[in-house]
């Protein structure tokens, strides 16, 4: 589904992606861990099309289509979704209109007539108990005073009310409790299936614990120098990344 | 060039004319209003509180007044084709500056009079000869000018504990098939713990002609009074508007003022609220959301005269295109006033590099032990927040005016009339979706 091909990006002249290589299936759980400023969220600021960062160079297929020639909101009736590492507050906008909007947009791209009202708190509903959000939460606005746990339950929360292909995780695990983490890795699970598939980026191997991987890479300087199994994310764990750090910088 | 002249030139012509058909209190103005306006000039753009806004020129049009009282078409009611199902609220129509004669039959709903002042002066001549024109100030020429050529206007008075339960609206129309200038003139005068809530809509029915309105509202609110006065605009490009709301307001009276400007195209709202009571409370609220060429201007002044008295003051606009704001709110503490509460917020949003905001937040404090805060901000649109929602599908246009909507929610939030509150949520919905027809403000055409 998805075809990353030697992709370089940069921020304010800044090169921060030298060249990133991944091909994504269907049904797969890809890890990405690597050290502070190795350049994963940038990644996935650039697969979401984030207008901050200017791509320098390479390709990325997402279904057979040119993913970089589409506007973020495209990239997204496309079936991407980026769970946020950070959350952004809308204040005045609440979650219902959020939500409503972002799925009528949806259903309007693919030449769908709105969902009703009932029809869609119906799926409200239904997809808040996924991630235990409480209903007070859904009719505040978007992410406004809403604790780091909340934020991120609401992020899966949004993932599981658009049905993405393709979700990208950037560390939901990072500001969690262990209660949050388990209900949030528990929701997407649930959301999982032979259809769809998710990157996962993380610092730690803890929420691999709970989403398991099927590949696991590394990202480091702006390229993925090592990919492997489940079993590279526990070594990483116990060895810290300077032996890859040392393995790559003597290549250079 | 001096543009007041062609009006002084026209009364000069035509005092004995103007004062027959008026009622003789109007009259009694007349002189002080002419004399004022021998040596006056109307402000140029960049005189003091006149930073942006140049009103020789607004006034320079040469505009028609309806000296002789011509009737204009038929019962605006008929013309402006409202449906009237289920009304909430006493609906009253001016057509340009007179009150069509349907709306004053019934001008005594429950004990709240609603009446012209024409049948106001001989009704209640105790009461209008000791309110009309007594806040207005003259030294501004608008309300000179005004005060010289108006020759009727509305009452509206609440008697002493009545408490009004349906909203008035007033729908204020422009249907001439010319170029026009109208001194439109309202007098509310909310008695003793008496209570009232008014909405007052300004429509134009043509954008093919130039309107003026130059008016003039002054509000006394007694002692233990509550009023709230919704003025919402609505009307053209090609309709200028310069507006001068004065406020008495006795001790514990309760006073909400809210102006809402969604369509126009110049626009001078003055605003002056002398809070002479004791725990009188004031909400002055204000927005604006103003694209094309349109141009606001918000000037507002809260004096406070008396202790313990609390003020709460937000202006907000929304500028795209070209269009240009301004906002100037002055809150003034006399000596002797202690533990006054004053807040003043003025927040602008310019979503276009083109759009002009102006703003000038002032206090001024002669007491001790008082709480006073004033803030201005001009930003842009949260761009990580319209990221966030494009990610989530959202197009660029419609994140945009999501987060413009939300921007002027609480002050729709503030609107103390359900119906009000819940039809400009939609409004505005429908003002930034770049739907709003000329009339769909008005109340009565749900």
């Amino acid at each position: 589904m998805l075809i990353i091909k030697d992709l370089q990006a940069s921020i304010e002249d800044k090169q921060i992606l030298k060249g990133v290589n991944l091909t994504v299936k269907p049904g797969e759980v890809h890890a990405i861990m690597g050290p502070n400023g190795s350049g994963k969220s940038t990644l996935s600021a650039v697969l979401t099309g984030n207008p901050a960062y200017t791509v320098t160079g390479g390709s990325v297929e997402f279904y057979g289509k040119d993913l970089l020639a589409m506007p973020p909101e495209d990239r997204a009736h496309e079936g991407l979704f980026l769970s946020f590492q950070y959350p952004v507050e809308i204040p005045g906008v609440s979650m219902v209109n959020f939500m409503r909007t972002a799925l009528n947009e949806k259903r309007k791209y693919f030449g769908q007539e709105p969902l009703s009202a009932a029809d869609f708190l119906k799926l409200m509903r239904e997809k808040r108990s996924i991630v235990q959000l409480d209903n007070k939460l859904a009719s505040r606005a978007v992410n406004e005073g809403f604790s780091g746990g909340e934020k991120k339950r609401n992020e899966i929360f949004q993932m599981a009310m658009l049905e993405p292909r393709l979700s990208i995780l950037d560390e939901t695990d990072s500001g969690l409790d262990i209660d949050a983490l388990r209900i949030v890795a528990s929701g997407v699970n649930t959301l999982k299936s032979k259809d769809n598939a998710t990157i996962v980026i993380t610092h730690y191997q803890r929420l691999l614990d709970y989403i398991k991987p099927d590949f696991v890479h590394v990202l480091y300087k702006g390229r993925i120098v090592m990919s492997a199994g489940p079993e590279l994310a526990l070594e990483l764990e116990e060895k810290g990344y300077d032996w890859i750090k040392e393995q790559v910088d003597s290549q250079q | 060039m001096n543009a007041l002249k062609q009006y002084i030139d026209l009364y000069d012509e035509n005092r004995a004319l103007i004062d027959q058909q008026s009622p003789a209190l109007l009259n009694t103005l007349r002189a002080s209003a002419r004399e004022q306006l021998e040596t006056a000039r109307l402000p140029r753009k960049g005189s003091e509180d006149y930073e942006a806004t140049d009103l020789e020129a607004v006034f320079a049009h040469d505009y028609g007044v309806n000296i002789n009282r011509l009737p204009f078409d038929a019962d605006p009611g008929e013309t402006f084709h409202c449906d009237v199902p289920n009304m909430s609220t006493c609906l009253y129509y001016s057509s340009n500056d007179a009150f069509h004669s349907s709306a004053t039959a019934e001008r005594n709903i429950g004990q709240v009079v609603v009446a012209p002042f024409s049948m106001a002066a001989v009704d209640y001549p105790e009461l209008m000869s000791a309110h009309y024109g007594r806040l207005a100030r003259m030294s501004d020429p608008t309300v000179a000018l005004n005060s010289l050529l108006v020759q009727d206007g509305l009452l509206i008075y609440v008697p002493d504990g009545v408490v009004a339960e349906r909203p008035i609206q007033l729908v204020n129309i422009f249907n001439a098939a010319l170029d026009i200038m109208v001194q439109r003139r309202l007098l509310i005068v909310v008695g003793k713990n008496a209570s009232i809530k008014i909405l007052a809509c300004d429509h134009s029915q043509s954008a093919d002609y130039h309107y003026l309105n130059n008016q003039v509202i002054e509000i006394v609110a007694m002692q233990g009074s509550t009023l709230d006065f919704y003025d919402m605009e609505e009307s053209t490009p090609k309709t200028s508007r310069v507006s001068s709301i004065y406020v008495d307001q006795h001790e514990g009276s309760n006073v909400l003022i809210d102006g809402i400007t969604l369509t126009n195209g110049f626009t001078r709202n003055n605003y002056n609220v002398e809070v002479n009571g004791e725990h009188a409370q004031t909400q002055l609220l204000g927005m604006t959301i103003a694209s094309g060429e349109q141009h606001v201007d918000s000037h507002t002044f809260i004096s406070h005269n008396a202790p313990r008295c609390n003020s709460n003051e937000m202006f907000k606009y929304v500028l795209n295109d070209q269009a240009v704001g301004a906002f100037a709110g002055k809150i003034l503490v006399k000596p002797d006033c202690p533990r006054v509460e004053a807040y003043q917020g003025n927040r602008n949003l310019c979503g276009s590099p083109t759009a002009k905001m102006y703003t000038k937040p002032q206090l001024e404090i002669y007491t001790d032990d008082v709480m006073c805060s004033h803030g201005s901000a001009v930003g842009q649109l949260d761009e990580e927040a319209v990221f966030y929602m494009r990610t989530r599908g959202i197009g660029l246009d419609e994140a945009r005016r999501l987060l413009m909507q939300a921007f002027v929610a609480d002050v729709i939030d503030g609107v103390r009339l359900d119906v009000l509150k819940d039809r400009l949520h939609y409004l505005v919905e429908k003002r930034f979706a770049g739907t709003l027809s000329s009339c769909a403000g008005c109340l009565a055409c749900k």
